[in-house]
């Protein structure tokens, strides 16, 4: 233990990987593999991440699972051979002793000190919440991503979710999000979300994609390149088809509406910029899957001062090399944080980046290989899914745009005509992303209007900094038996 | 647009759209100068931004720096009128300073300031929890001082330089100042910012932190060094603490040279629900990493003055540098080594209290007319070396 | 299957399943909104699912600001609606 606080704590490992998911779980094998001592942090109760998300209580494939059923679950997941054998792998580190697997720790800070990185996290494994601080040589950041979001008039009615949402309802509690439900935006995510629904035995009303059918056509190369894709879109296809589910693309969901619940959304045909007037169409439902594409979470690379670049979705994503190392040496990043690409591409990112940072780099060609395959086909996909340009145009006044805050586009407007004129600014004057998410919600939208309304260059890493990357409260940060007040630090 | 010049020119430029910045203009304007405003980000983009909105009396000691504030904190009272408090958000919420430890120190220093005309009620133990009620119940006492305000900084940065657009005033965002051409005598003619020239024969270093390296890049160096500081906000909560509630020792802190951490808690509501605790001071350059040891420090301080705080989510934190001179007075004034360029930079961790009263002597000494304090203690002769 | 357990929820009783969350069997009973916002009192549930939004705040056993999409059920749980802040007593 350090014996004042502003020491940091000795080392306990050579790899500290935040984030359990797809990539952090082949990071923290494949630095195990290559002997190095690791520690993994993960927020959640289970590992997997979203992509592998289940209860806690069941362990997918076990054969008497209590809770949830299981079958359902194990035909939800894809990649579970992948998930299994990483997990096997796990388990036997954590039981040879050179890997810590500390679950339920939610990462809420990080800290470099000359050449070593400490994690802090909140662990809620116990009675009391308390932080631990993680020390390693190396990091790799895995954090993974969450649905990006446009506000739309009606959005922030109860029943409407994001496509993630109720895919976690699904996959992690057996729960089908709503009993009429119409599944909007756009993305290849959106047809798993649905084929899910239906197959629960939701009353599906419609997929409503903005983009135009096949679109990834135009993509042709890096489509082929991904042959297996295609045949994953082919299974969702098929499943909806049997449900009599409909399909639509270049169909934008324009509003949702209900007083205090969801009612009823309306689509319309998508133009390049806009959308067919007169071609307006009112559906009834209960509940509304609506997903345009995921972002990541990028708070502890940010902390660090990684370098960042807008991806071809528009998401801020940090930049690496081919091993995954960021602009800050021992800082790895692997998975959606580095550009969202899905499970796959974050399946050897993963590796490559535990390899690196067990400071045995991968040779095997053919990964490398796969990883630039892979990521040219989530930026064909990103081109084929983009948001569809006139969102803009359809927020009102009294459009919610933080629905933390409850700040208005014409708030925000006022804000942005007065002279603030960069997402800070706006930030600072009608406070969108003061709330407690912090922006993750609304800060892609705040940082497209502001620019659209002053003119000025798109710059989402103006307001994307969280040095507090998760909320833990002042009772957690108390420190025992120091002086309270006054207190001088050596310098 | 590269090697343009401003035509119209202007009797003054001002370098920086900060709250000093801002109130400089304000009043220049006011007086029926012509301003142009120079700001290489946003209005309030700097430390206006980083701070809580401090307008006090209470955490200084007699001498200059405190008559600056009592005026300054009048001025402010004048420009909730004409702002609108409700726009800028101006609390009148009065500072409680507690003590933790022993009474008496605080107690003696609020004599001195109640003798230099600041009002200083002494509160005994048991009456600390009728003006804040969820403070701990173990305290020995503390001091109430009905005059410190808060106010919304970026706001009323906005609104001042607003009000002097509206007399005249001209903003120009995202530019930077890289320079000044100078006539024969040494005089300023005219400001170069950002492959752009505007003629004035009065340029006004407002540029807070970075107040050193514009008057360098202006020809009259002056020391301003940055003061890191951090601030927790805690997540959205109703009305829990009525007024600005400091530690005693924050003064100590505040006047001290020491480079190492201190830390001393502040802690207020907002309007908008949260709770704001700060403060730390350090010396680490321009470093903004994050800190949980100061996170941790402040926090534990918080909690010993207001135990619901243990149960309460830290949602968010920002930092920033205060602008600090080696003898804790703010840089406002006349430099005498370049005829036209005046400082008003410095102001460490009190800008926003004083900015109203730095920006009617800037405007005072350009117009010639009376001084509202001596701002002898403030002129930047005191880092003028004599030229060879 | 083992038999199911319950929470309550403003009194009422609401049935769930071991591993699910309390955002979940609220859903699952067809309940959308429990929490109200601090400015305009408007409804809010679930959005976002994963813990990201945090407009799924609910009071759990006299605890406020709970995301329900992440709280896991627990047999005899209380859950009630949250208005605004979730802390008006402390209020001064």
């Amino acid at each position: 233990m350090p014996t004042s606080p502003s020491e940091p704590a000795a080392p306990t490992a050579d790899v500290v990987v935040v984030g359990a998911g797809p990539a952090g779980l082949a990071a923290a094998t494949a630095a195990g593999a290559r002997g190095a001592r690791v520690a993994l942090v993960d927020a959640g109760t289970a590992p997997g991440g979203q992509y592998w998300r289940h209860p806690a209580t069941a362990r997918l494939g076990s054969v008497d699972p209590p809770g949830v059923d299981e079958d359902a679950l194990a035909r939800l997941h894809h990649g579970l051979k992948d998930y299994r054998r990483l997990l096997d792998l796990l388990e036997r580190q954590v039981g040879a002793g050179t890997t810590r697997y500390l679950s339920q720790h939610h990462a809420w800070a990080v800290e470099q000190y000359g050449e070593t990185f400490t994690v802090h996290a909140i662990d809620r494994s116990g009675p009391t919440e308390r932080t631990v601080p993680v020390t390693g040589h190396r990091l790799v950041l895995a954090p993974g991503a969450y649905d990006r979001q446009v506000p739309f008039p009606g959005w922030t009615l109860p029943g409407v979710l994001t496509a993630g949402g109720a895919q976690a309802l699904l996959k992690g509690n057996g729960v089908a999000a709503g009993s009429r439900v119409v599944v909007a935006g756009t993305g290849p995510f959106l047809l798993p979300v649905a084929a899910g629904l239906a197959t629960a035995g939701a009353d599906v009303v419609g997929v409503h994609e903005a983009s135009m059918a096949r679109a990834w056509l135009r993509h042709s190369g890096a489509v082929l390149r991904n042959a297996n894709k295609l045949g994953e879109g082919l299974g969702y296809a098929t499943t909806l088809a049997r449900h009599r589910v409909p399909v639509r693309s270049r169909s934008v969901l324009v509003a949702a509406h209900g007083t205090d619940r969801l009612e009823a959304v309306t689509v319309a045909r998508a133009t390049a910029d806009g959308t067919v007037p007169g071609s307006e169409q009112r559906l009834d439902c209960d509940t509304l899957a609506v997903g345009w594409g995921f972002t990541p979470q990028l708070e502890l690379p940010l902390e660090l001062g990684c370098e960042t670049r807008i991806d071809t979705d528009g998401s801020l994503v940090c930049v690496v090399d081919d091993d995954q190392q960021t602009s800050v040496p021992g800082v790895l990043v692997a998975g959606e944080a580095c550009g969202v690409g899905g499970a796959v591409l974050a399946l050897v990112e993963g590796a490559i980046a535990g390899a690196a940072a067990a400071g045995v780099p991968v040779t095997d060609v053919r990964l490398r290989r796969q990883r630039t395959t892979l990521a040219s086909f989530a930026a064909a996909m990103h081109r084929a899914h983009p948001v569809p340009a006139g969102w803009t145009d359809r927020v009102t006044g009294d459009t919610v745009v933080c629905r933390c805050e409850e700040v208005t586009a014409g708030r925000l407007r006022q804000s942005v005509d007065a002279g603030a004129t960069d997402a800070r600014a706006a930030k600072l004057t009608a406070r969108p992303g003061m709330g407690w998410c912090q922006g993750r919600v609304c800060g892609y939208a705040t940082a497209c209007l502001t620019s659209a309304w002053s003119g000025t260059p798109y710059r989402p890493e103006l307001a994307a900094t969280r040095p507090v990357a998760a909320p833990v409260t002042f009772g957690t940060l108390v420190v025992r038996g120091q002086h309270e007040s006054g207190d001088r630090a050596d310098p | 647009m590269s090697g343009s010049t401003d035509r119209q020119g202007s009797d003054a430029v001002v370098v920086g759209a900060g709250i000093v910045g801002a109130a400089c203009a304000y009043y220049a304007s006011r007086a029926g100068l012509s301003v142009t405003v120079l700001e290489r980000g946003t209005v309030g983009s700097g430390t206006t931004s980083r701070g809580e909105g401090n307008i006090l009396v209470s955490d200084k000691a007699p001498g200059p720096e405190l008559d600056l504030a009592l005026w300054s904190r009048a001025l402010w009272g004048e420009l909730g009128g004409e702002l609108g408090t409700d726009a800028i958000e101006l609390d009148e919420k009065g500072g409680l300073v507690v003590a933790t430890t022993a009474l008496d120190p605080l107690l003696a220093f609020a004599d001195g300031q109640r003798a230099a005309g600041v009002e200083a009620v002494p509160v005994p133990s048991g009456g600390l929890r009728d003006l804040e009620p969820h403070l701990a119940a173990d305290l020995p006492g503390g001091v109430h001082y009905p005059q410190d305000l808060q106010v919304q900084p970026v706001l009323a940065a906005a609104a001042l330089v607003r009000a002097a657009q509206s007399r005249g005033a001209r903003l120009e965002q995202g530019v930077e100042v890289t320079g000044v051409e100078r006539d024969g005598s040494g005089a300023v003619t005219a400001v170069l910012a950002s492959g752009r020239r505007f003629p004035t024969r009065t340029v006004v270093n407002a540029a807070g932190t970075w107040g050193s390296e514009v008057a360098e890049r202006l020809g009259g160096p002056v020391p301003v060094l940055p003061r890191r500081g951090f601030i927790l906000v805690t997540e959205p909560l109703p009305r829990v603490v009525r007024h600005k509630v400091y530690s005693a020792d924050y003064v100590e802190n505040v006047a001290s040279s020491d480079a190492g951490l201190e830390t001393s808690v502040v802690v207020e509501g907002t309007r908008g629900g949260s709770v704001l605790v700060g403060a730390s001071r350090e010396r680490v350059g321009f470093d903004t990493a994050m800190s949980v040891d100061v996170v941790r420090r402040l926090a534990t301080q918080a909690v010993r003055l207001f135990p619901f705080l243990a149960d309460v989510a830290l949602m968010r934190l920002y930092r920033g540098f205060r602008p600090y001179c080696p003898d804790h007075l703010p840089v406002i004034g006349a430099d005498p080594r370049v005829p036209g360029l005046v400082h008003a930079c410095g102001h460490e961790g009190a800008g926003i209290g004083l900015a109203p009263a730095t920006g009617r002597l800037v405007t005072q000494q350009l117009t010639g007319q009376q001084y509202g304090v001596d701002p002898q203690p403030f002129s930047p002769s005191r880092f003028a070396e004599v030229p060879a | 299957m083992s038999a199911p357990t319950t929470i309550t929820f403003d009194g009422h009783e609401i049935p769930f399943l071991p591993g699910q969350t309390v955002g979940a069997a609220l859903t699952a009973a067809g309940i959308r909104s429990w929490r109200t916002t601090r400015v305009e009192g408007r409804p809010r549930g679930l959005f976002c699912g994963i813990g990201v939004c945090f407009d799924c705040l609910i009071v759990a056993d006299d605890r406020p600001n709970q995301r329900a999409c992440l709280l896991l059920a627990q047999n005899g749980m209380r859950l009630a609606s949250q208005e605004g802040t979730g802390r008006a007593h402390l209020t001064v």
